[in-house]
């Protein structure tokens, strides 16, 4: 089979008519079904299957719900971190439970009860699933691939300061390192701190300062300046 | 009423059993701190296997200095791991076990 060393797309030497056999047809990219299926993929297709045929589940309620977790994204979080940040009530009910607070902006978090978690100077907070990819995911979208790779799940717990300088992230010694494991049945957003020199900046503008990887523990805020 | 209170020293049981379980192996035989109640839950390890009338459970966040988990950890004393563990799996400990 020709790779694509052998494949010239000189096409100088000979006619380039459109009616000759050209063997772009061998270097077809794969597509998602020609990966093996796996067991748990075919579980998947098979429940979701049997709940619409059984009429537990539409399947348009089953778009439906795909749709919307689809659409999630992290910038429901940053507006609940930048309004925290502006209002010491807002932040007080956040802390307590993230869903009702998000609710009474006009947010869904989702039905799985959420915990912010709340940086402080001395403490620096990150969350990881070491069993799977359990996350904020009506606050913050799907998960990032890094957050649901081994590498991720089994260092973060074991070596949390070498990952998160890996990052970009360096945290002083003085300050503790809180590893989050969310192994169950809460989910955890970190709530940081406000940069220095946003204290003037009004909620809208803060939130743009407030990123996916922040809200996860390996990062910071953006910089107001940056 | 949950067995622990927040403050306790408690050992996560050194058990290996098979099928759906949540608590990392990391964790097993380890000693730390309930850090906090966080409520009753239904236990996973009967929910994976479709029994929804088991009795809730209460879920704690047990809070483990690193140097406990990893001997050759290398970071400040201060750092942590807290991790969610189900009642069934946590028994009293001592400090420093």
């Amino acid at each position: 089979m020709a790779g694509p060393d052998t494949h010239s797309h000189d096409h100088g030497d000979h006619s380039h008519g459109h009616d000759h056999e050209h063997d772009h047809a061998r270097t077809f990219q794969p597509d998602i079904e020609d990966k093996p299926f796996s067991h748990y993929q075919v579980m998947a297709e098979a429940l979701g299957e049997l709940l619409i045929d059984s009429g537990v589940i539409t399947a348009d309620e089953l778009r439906q719900q795909l749709e919307w977790l689809d659409a999630r994204s992290p910038a429901d979080g940053a507006k609940l971190v930048a309004r925290a940040w502006t209002d010491p009530g807002f932040k007080k009910q956040l802390l307590q439970d993230v869903n009702a607070a998000a609710e009474s902006i006009g947010l869904s978090a989702g039905d799985i009860p959420i915990r912010a978690i709340e940086n402080t100077p001395a403490v620096h907070n990150v969350v990881v699933c070491t069993l799977c990819s359990c996350y904020p995911r009506g606050l913050l979208g799907l998960p990032p691939d890094w957050y649901k790779s081994r590498e991720y799940r089994s260092r973060t717990v074991r070596e949390p300061r070498a990952v998160l300088a890996e990052f970009g992230t360096v945290i002083p010694k003085e300050v503790e390192v809180r590893v989050h494991d969310s192994t169950a049945d809460l989910r955890y957003l970190v709530l940081p701190m406000q940069p220095k020199g946003s204290e003037s900046m009004k909620a809208d503008a803060l939130e743009e300062l407030v990123t996916r990887d922040c809200m996860i523990g390996v990062s910071l805020p953006r910089s107001p300046r940056a | 009423m949950p067995r622990f209170a927040v403050g306790d020293v408690v050992r996560v049981r050194r058990a290996f059993p098979p099928g759906h379980v949540r608590t990392p192996y990391f964790t097993r035989g380890r000693s730390g701190i309930v850090d906090a109640i966080a409520g009753n839950y239904r236990n996973p390890e009967e929910l994976a296997y479709g029994r929804y009338d088991a009795p809730t459970l209460p879920l704690y966040r047990v809070s483990f200095r690193q140097a406990d988990l990893w001997p050759e950890y290398d970071g400040p004393a201060a750092d942590t791991t807290i991790v969610d563990i189900y009642e069934n799996w946590l028994e009293p400990a001592e400090e420093g076990q």
